[in-house]
């Protein structure tokens, strides 16, 4: 690829659940395959994450969710990234997600469902070949 | 084993098989590794012997069953005498679905209960709160007040059943709940008994359900511990995770290493509080993870053991033989089911459970084979439930106290497993204790490189995980997940604006203001929390009052 600009990542934890392995996996693995990333950190708003993922400039924003609050959370942050005229920003979520919701995520607006089991490397390729 | 040779003749002739029969099948037929290893990457040795545990004292370092160091056991007929409480951890949606569900698993032969709260209840928020949108009811029950407590244990009588409780920042408030539902139905504190989970510390380091800082969450804890040295004899006051340490991506030496580590930083602060360390310390329990390398999880358990009961008398010069004893609750490891061929997790639970049956545990959770998926269906916790009483009742390894101990290739491991948590044990003290470490994330970085390593040795293959990087298929959508219904977050909101206009609001208004004034002050806050819940205060309104005085904790982020 001619493209020379590093990719910027947001790993956001939205809720209020605290499991942060796998988000944490994630962010490090995109970081060694040299994206700069960004870990929000646990308890994120909605409002926070989109506020975050604009100041900060990011191409993507991942959302990690084990709670079961998915279906709530996940079209909520594009909402907002959509009242923001973000909605160039490429979003994509995981976690334990039942395969039944993943076609209204989808319908919704997130890019790609990743569930567990899901090799960070199949998320590397998926975001390059996704962000414009 | 005995004297009838020499260990030097050994050596000798471990040599000689070595080169005569050894070598030639290996020039022929190399191994399949280079090197083996542990989950947790201890280097394994294609042979153990005698050689290996030569230096080892049979009384130091094993003992008898129910006798320092308590290797081979806390109690002197194990098994033989009683099983292990068969507790798994329930409940989701409404405090009428979790009742149904914990009268389903008592009619199933299951011997103890274990409440699982959601996400607002366990960091203090009200289901009305604009945060617990989307989360109430979904990881456990939804706790507002005493009222869905009162329905929660309906019919059940909690002087028969021994409940443990999945609480931590806010576990004063929900033991005092318990204890006010007791007394209503005529069972005084003194008679109850279970445990609630009240340790922060792994919250910070892995759980992420904190609520305060650490000095304001330390004091709530060792008021618990005085309460109930006082009044509830038979409750265990706090239970020392290490199962989420492991979960969050610990080795198996890290998850003994830091979760006694907590432990230590626990008695030094009630020590510090004024308690003498025989009051409280009969009543600390652990909780620990067991994961799928069978052997090296047996050793965990027995080095864990021997090495707490090491701290407590060398360390706090414990002098009850209770105080030395680390008895222990086990979870089966979530974080190793797998969403691929979600059957195959039967069989990882079985290997797992019958570890920590080896390994000596005082009480089992199973978990239920699509749990990687969503909550466990009705069916998926009736077949982890009868792993459990398959092993019991079935497999024999009931029969006998420590069945693996003397086995050389266990004893080396759990010595390895002692002398490696040890040494994080001192590095951690030279960071100042378990709550410095935290705060310089020590822990959480040690856990996290753990769990990196894991993956990516899942990625290169070098870590077979059956289903998942071999052996896969193609495989229909899994069917009959359960569902928790979307509306209990709008019924436990109808719950809470009839409950606040039908109570005193004139007492429920004096019991924060006491409450508010005794935060401030040094005294026990349990008598204040428990006058708060009778008055019906919601679990919300008393934690805002303590977060307005103890201030909210913010974690340092390490990636």
């Amino acid at each position: 690829m001619s493209c020379t600009k590093t990719i910027r990542v947001l790993i956001a934890k939205p809720g209020l659940d605290g499991h942060d392995r796998g988000a944490k996996v994630i962010a490090r693995a995109l970081r060694d395959s040299g994206m700069e990333v960004i870990y929000t950190g646990l308890r994120q708003t909605p409002e926070q994450i989109v506020e975050a993922a604009i100041q900060e400039d990011v191409d993507v924003i991942g959302l990690s969710i084990l709670s079961g609050a998915h279906n709530f959370l996940f079209p909520r942050v594009i909402e907002l990234l959509k009242e923001k005229n973000a909605q160039d920003i490429l979003v994509i979520g995981g976690g334990v997600i039942p395969d039944e919701d993943i076609p209204g995520l989808k319908a919704a607006g997130i890019a790609e469902v990743f569930t567990p089991g899901t090799p960070t490397s199949k998320i590397i390729d998926f975001i390059k070949s996704h962000v414009k | 084993m005995g004297d009838k040779y020499s260990l030097e003749k050994l050596k000798e002739e471990k040599k000689n098989w070595e080169e005569t029969k050894l070598n030639k099948v290996l020039s022929k037929h190399p191994e399949r590794y280079e090197k083996f290893y542990t989950n947790s990457n201890i280097e394994v040795e294609r042979l153990y012997t005698e050689l290996n545990v030569q230096d080892m004292d049979y009384l130091e370092e094993l003992g008898f069953p129910g006798e320092y160091p308590y290797t081979r056991g806390v109690q002197p007929t194990m098994y033989r005498g009683r099983l292990w409480t068969m507790r798994q951890y329930a409940g989701f949606g409404t405090a009428e679905e979790s009742n149904q569900r914990y009268k389903f698993l008592l009619s199933q032969g299951q011997t103890g209960l274990s409440v699982a709260f959601d996400l607002p209840t366990q960091i203090g928020y009200d289901s009305d709160h604009p945060l617990s949108k989307g989360e109430v009811g979904k990881v456990g029950v939804a706790i507002d007040s005493l009222k869905d407590m009162e329905i929660l244990f309906d019919g059940i009588p909690l002087d028969k059943v021994s409940t443990s409780m999945t609480i931590n920042a806010p576990a004063a408030i929900l033991l005092s709940m318990y204890i006010a539902v007791a007394e209503k139905q005529g069972v005084s504190p003194d008679e109850l008994s279970g445990t609630i989970q009240n340790d922060i510390l792994k919250e910070y380091v892995a759980r992420g359900t904190y609520i305060f800082p650490p000095e304001p969450s330390m004091r709530l804890i060792t008021n618990i511990f005085e309460f109930c040295s006082k009044n509830m004899p038979k409750w265990n006051t706090i239970s020392i995770s290490g199962y989420h340490i492991r979960e969050a991506g610990a080795t198996a030496i890290q998850e003994v290493a830091f979760t006694l580590a907590d432990g230590i930083a626990y008695v030094e602060a009630a020590i510090k509080a004024g308690l003498s360390v025989d009051d409280f310390a009969p009543r600390l329990s652990f909780f620990f993870n067991a994961h799928n390398d069978l052997l090296e999880e047996v050793a965990k358990f027995r080095a864990a053991r021997r090495l707490w009961a090491k701290i407590m008398k060398e360390r706090f010069n414990a002098k009850d033989p209770r105080s030395m004893m680390l008895r222990f609750h086990t979870q089966t490891g979530g974080s190793t089911l797998t969403a691929q061929q979600p059957d195959n997790n039967i069989i990882r639970v079985t290997i797992q459970a019958l570890a920590a049956v080896l390994g000596g545990t005082q009480s089992l959770h199973t978990n239920s084979r699509d749990e990687a998926l969503a909550l466990p269906s009705e069916d998926s916790v009736r077949i982890a439930l009868r792993t459990q009483q398959i092993i019991a009742y079935e497999s024999g390894v009931t029969e006998t106290i420590d069945p693996l101990a003397g086995s050389y290739y266990v004893e080396h491991l759990t010595n390895t497993i002692e002398q490696k948590a040890r040494e994080y044990i001192d590095k951690i003290d030279k960071l100042g204790g378990a709550a410095k470490a935290i705060e310089k994330g020590f822990m959480q970085q040690e856990i996290q490189d753990s769990a990196y390593r894991y993956q990516m040795e899942v990625e290169s293959g070098r870590r077979i995980v059956v289903g998942v990087n071999k052996f896969q298929i193609e495989e229909e959508p899994p069917k009959g997940l359960l569902k928790v219904d979307p509306e209990v977050g709008i019924m436990q909101e109808k719950k809470l604006k009839e409950l606040k206009s039908s109570r005193d609001n004139i007492a429920v208004g004096q019991a924060l203001k006491e409450l508010e004034q005794v935060a401030k002050t040094d005294d026990n806050l349990m008598p204040v929390i428990l006058k708060c819940v009778k008055s019906y205060c919601t679990l919300g309104e008393i934690c805002d009052i303590l977060r307005k005085v103890f201030g909210e904790y913010k974690a340092s982020i390490t990636i």
